[in-house]
């Protein structure tokens, strides 16, 4: 038997193809040339290779869809649009992490070490940051358009990989940082192992990887159905790891605290994208023909989610943390998106993943100016009536968390307002109801923040706003300007999703 | 384009200011207190061209906004909204001109002020101009934003406090009605495609099970507004908090937003469920009027005594609403509107007082009359118009509701008549000890009304007394649409009977 080498079609994979060649030249950057011109070369070979993809992605709107790769991938409607929103992510994210100073000199010296103080004395900058994020965006990509589960796999690894690393790399507090990652990497190896594991129970129910011919096993109704039940809930167990939907949330918080606020700000908006958007294509596409299978479960995930995201924020008293946990009470409602199972569900989803990212990476932009002269200050007891020192940078903050908590003429309520009228239209009424109870509770904790940077007076250990570098303070005008827009005129967004093709199956 | 115009130049207003430097204050508050006044003129000027016979909306505008989701851009008033319209255009100048200096020794500036208050004006037009409901909903959510930093910002005592309290509660009912509105949609977009449009979505078909429950949506989020009793808390510490302007477009137009969405998207768009559930919503219009009228008597300081009262007189318009009778209902939005106006003389007489005296206790005060006469005499004639006296405004209203409530549920009418009783002590105990008497020590040198105050209260005060004495011609705009409204859920008022009267 011999191997015919699989046929690519270059052009539909071009814009991931860009982005992993820019990762593997960065690597070689990396090694051969000199520290001095590292910086700005590595930040222009991954702003141009995003740029170059996102363009790429343009010109591949609209065309047919096609299963690539000898089948393993799909591009079609949705996965266009979530690409091209990634790689908008990752473009606002490159900005952030072309302004952060707070990565460690050398990651690979032990904190406290000699070899550290010596690295921060010469100077030593890191540059490695921008192959990983490159990777990672690759197999952000690469995720939601993966169509059988080794491929799925294989993304779910190279986009989370580089990502362990990245959450390490804070300058200071860097045993935290690194215990940080330590814990994403392991709890992230666990549930790799258990999507690795459902992945094989499905093959052992359907006899296939592909996504499809999950699909026509489950209408054809023949094979082991404990095979499958197995199969789809360690699926599940790994896609909802990556959401971090309750229970499976433990890490969110120490790594979002964790990790340098400019990581913390890419990866939330962007892993979300990639997480929802592989979530949805397997449960609109493979397993809907078993809904009643994993409707109860889900169902109960994204109750629990919302409602246990929502009160632990309640106690939070670190910004990083509580932005941690509003990122889980989100997760709850997405998942009302991938119960609709429906079109408008799927596109109101779309939607929600695009605004929720633009106002995170706003949000941790903001974030990573608060600071005093030991670094960022994420404690929100400091952050007592910063509006009096820096009122635009308040009022901007005041307007990504009154989006979070979906308050209207901001493009969280928007979000909000599409995502659970996609789920009620489908009969989750019980789940509208909860998100909308929930939201409620949410109000409760950004409205706190808002009260401490408006109405409460500064004590005297003040914290300093450093006036934000350049890239950073574009990063955070696009997405309060977007914020607005869409809250106000979403009709272009909403229009050119309404226009994609929905998921093929 | 009426509406529009009327609706954006508040906003207009606001624009300008804010290309004011910080340090024009004067400038200012004069360009604050013109745009407002050009508002309402332009409101008096639309409400001339209101054609009365005319049924259904009118100066209707539609424009599409966010056609994906079938949302328009849509306004148009009929008799009830052009009135609670003509009482908010009139509040504003008044609540700048009366507290002139409110603004000042707030946590922000005044400039900041004074936008606040301009963009909530748009907001409240916005709010009872708007026919499509999602429009609705961002007015109703978006005008907390500016009351909160209005208390918060600028009122008195635990103002934070106050301000978060008066949100949270607002919030938790506006996600309510959100989870209501959305159900709509998602009914609407079954049976006659995606729309919002109010008129078209009274010819919904809903199943009754489900119409109870996004009734009950709407209804909670409009009892915590207006407030019904017991989602009330919120509403004594807001008033008491908040600068007496706020404290009056609070409870005088913020508030009637509850009792005009009962009206407009309870017993409208809900006639079945809004039956269903009448006999519990007048109890707890009931136990508000007497509770609030109780609470009121025992209150100790001037502000909360004047929130008490509100509550009481809440439950008199909820009555009156629900009582599904055409006299109910005209009463219970002429009441709408003369609640405003008496609650606005009350609190800007009291916050006079407050800011001469500096404490806000009744006990503070005493001999009033010979002090300060005009402002004692602004305060007695308010008071009489809040416990409707006969000649004031609030008496006809007053009435209307018992007579309305009476012919269908006559045992509510009898118990809400001791409410007027009520009335009477909570306003004239605090008549008593402020005004009459020996003047307290201290309060011999208190300055009387100036000038500007006089101008400021002297529209109001012969509104009351006008609209006592000759009511007609806001009844005749109210009352089309109110005999509309109980057509719309499907009543007919009850025939008089004479019992034994013919044998």
């Amino acid at each position: 038997m011999g191997f015919n080498s699989p046929s690519l079609e270059y052009s539909a994979l071009a814009p991931m193809l860009v982005i992993f060649g820019a990762g593997i030249i960065a690597v070689l950057v990396e090694a051969f040339v000199s520290a001095k011109l590292r910086p700005s070369l590595q930040l222009a070979l991954s702003i141009g290779a995003v740029i170059l993809a996102f363009a790429q992605v343009i010109r591949l709107r609209g065309t047919e869809t096609v299963t690539v790769a000898d089948n393993s991938v799909i591009i079609d409607g949705p996965v266009l649009f979530m690409q091209g929103t990634i790689l908008v992510f990752a473009l606002l994210g490159l900005f952030l992490i072309a302004d952060f100073e707070q990565f460690a000199a050398q990651a690979s010296a032990v904190p406290g070490s000699q070899e550290e103080r010596t690295a921060i004395q010469t100077g030593k900058m890191q540059t490695e940051i921008y192959p990983l994020t490159l990777f990672a965006v690759g197999g952000m990509m690469l995720f939601p358009a993966a169509s059988d589960l080794i491929t799925l796999f294989v993304a779910l690894e190279v986009l989370s990989l580089p990502l362990y690393l990245m959450a390490g790399l804070a300058r200071r507090r860097r045993l935290l940082s690194q215990e940080a990652a330590l814990k994403y990497f392991l709890l992230g190896a666990y549930s790799s192992a258990f999507f690795l594991f459902g992945a094989a129970f499905l093959y052992g129910y359907a006899g296939t990887v592909q996504l499809s011919g999950i699909a026509s096993a489950i209408s054809g109704g023949a094979g082991n159905d404990v095979f499958f039940l197995i199969g789809i809930a360690a699926l599940s167990v790994g896609l909802l790891f990556k959401v971090g939907a309750v229970p499976f949330h433990a890490w969110t918080p120490d790594v979002y605290q964790g990790a340098p606020t400019a990581v913390t700000a890419f990866m939330a908006a962007a892993t979300k994208v990639a997480a929802f958007g592989a979530a949805l294509r397997i449960f609109y596409t493979a397993l809907a023909g078993a809904e009643w299978s994993w409707k109860p479960l889900i169902t109960s995930v994204a109750i629990l989610t919302m409602i246990v995201g929502s009160i632990i924020a309640l106690a939070q008293r670190d910004v990083k943390r509580m932005l941690a946990y509003s990122s889980i009470a989100h997760a709850g409602f997405l998942l009302t998106g991938i119960l609709a199972l429906n079109k408008s569900g799927l596109a109101a989803s779309l939607f929600y993943l695009a605004i929720y990212g633009l106002t995170t990476l706003g949000a941790f932009a903001l974030v990573s100016l608060v600071q005093d002269s030991a670094g960022e200050v994420a404690d929100l007891n400091r952050w007592v009536g910063l509006a009096k020192r820096s009122p635009l940078i308040a009022t901007f903050f005041a307007l990504f968390l009154l989006s979070f908590a979906g308050i209207p003429l901001t493009s969280g309520f928007i979000g909000k307002f599409t995502i659970f009228s996609a789920a009620y239209e489908s009969g989750n009424t019980g789940v509208v109801v909860v998100g909308v109870l929930s939201s409620a509770v949410a109000a409760f904790f950004y409205i706190r923040v808002i009260v401490m940077m408006f109405f409460t007076d500064p004590e005297e250990d003040t914290v300093t706003v450093t006036i934000p570098p350049q890239f950073t303070s574009t990063v955070i005008w696009i997405a309060a300007l977007t914020t607005l827009a869409f809250g106000v005129f979403p009709t272009p967004l909403l229009d050119a999703i309404a226009s994609l093709s929905t998921f093929v199956r | 384009m009426t509406l529009t115009i009327i609706g954006a130049l508040p906003l207009f207003g606001a624009l300008l200011i804010a290309l004011l430097g910080n340090s024009q204050k004067e400038n200012i508050k004069k360009l604050a207190l013109l745009t407002t006044a050009l508002t309402f003129a332009a409101t008096v000027v639309a409400a001339l061209n209101f054609e009365i016979d005319r049924p259904g909306f009118q100066f209707v505008e539609k424009y599409s906004w966010i056609p994906p989701l079938g949302v328009n851009f849509q306004v148009g008033v009929d008799g009830i909204s052009l009135i609670l319209i003509l009482l908010s255009t009139i509040l504003v100048p008044v609540v700048i001109l009366a507290g002139w200096n409110e603004s000042e020794g707030g946590r922000f500036s005044v400039k900041t002020f004074y936008i606040l208050m301009l963009v909530l004006e748009t907001m409240m037009i916005g709010v009872f101009a708007a026919t499509d409901v999602f429009l609705f909903y961002i007015f109703f959510e978006a005008m907390l934003v500016p009351v909160y930093f209005l208390i918060g910002g600028y009122g008195s005592g635990a103002r934070q406090a106050a301000a978060v309290k008066f949100l949270l509660y607002s919030l938790f009912g506006g996600l309510l009605m959100l989870a209501s509105i959305i159900g709509l949609y998602v009914i609407s977009s079954n049976q006659i495609g995606r729309t919002f449009d109010i008129e078209a979505l009274q010819t919904l078909k809903i199943d009754s099970l489900t119409e109870n429950l996004l009734f009950l949506g709407f209804f909670i989020a409009f009892a915590i507004k207006a407030p019904l009793w017991p989602l009330h808390t919120w509403l004594p510490d807001a008033a008491k908090s908040a600068t007496p302007g706020t404290s009056i477009l609070l409870l005088g137009v913020l508030d009637k937003v509850g009792t005009f969405g009962m009206i407009r998207y309870g017993v409208e768009l809900f006639p079945n469920a809004s039956k269903t559930f009448t006999p519990l919503i007048i109890t707890l219009a009931v136990i508000s009027i007497i509770y609030g009228a109780i609470l009121a008597i025992g209150q100790k300081d001037i502000e909360s005594l004047i929130a008490f009262t509100s509550i009481s007189h809440f439950g008199f318009i909820t009555m009156g609403i629900f009582a599904m009778t055409t006299h109910g209902n005209s009463g219970a939005t002429l009441y709408m509107l003369n609640h405003g106006f008496s609650t606005a003389a009350l609190f800007m007489t009291a916050g006079w007082m407050i800011s001469r005296r500096g404490s806000s206790t009744i006990a503070d005060f005493g001999g009033l009359q010979r002090v300060t006469p005009i402002l004692a005499w602004s305060f007695f004639i308010a008071g009489l118009s809040s416990l409707a006296l006969p000649g004031l405004s609030s008496f006809v209203s007053e009435f209307l509701v018992l007579v309305g409530t009476y012919t269908r549920y006559p045992v509510a009418a009898i118990i809400g008549t001791i409410g007027i009783i009520l009335a009477a002590l909570y306003i004239l105990i605090p008549v008593q000890k402020a005004l009459h008497g020996p003047t307290t020590p201290g309060n011999e040198n208190l300055p009387d009304l100036n000038k500007r105050e006089i101008i400021a209260i002297a529209p109001i005060i012969a509104l009351i007394i006008g609209l006592g004495f000759y009511p007609k011609p806001a009844l005749d705009v109210i009352n089309p649409a109110a005999k509309a409204t109980i057509t719309k859920a499907g009543f007919t008022d009850p025939a008089p009977v004479v019992k034994g009267g013919d044998k």
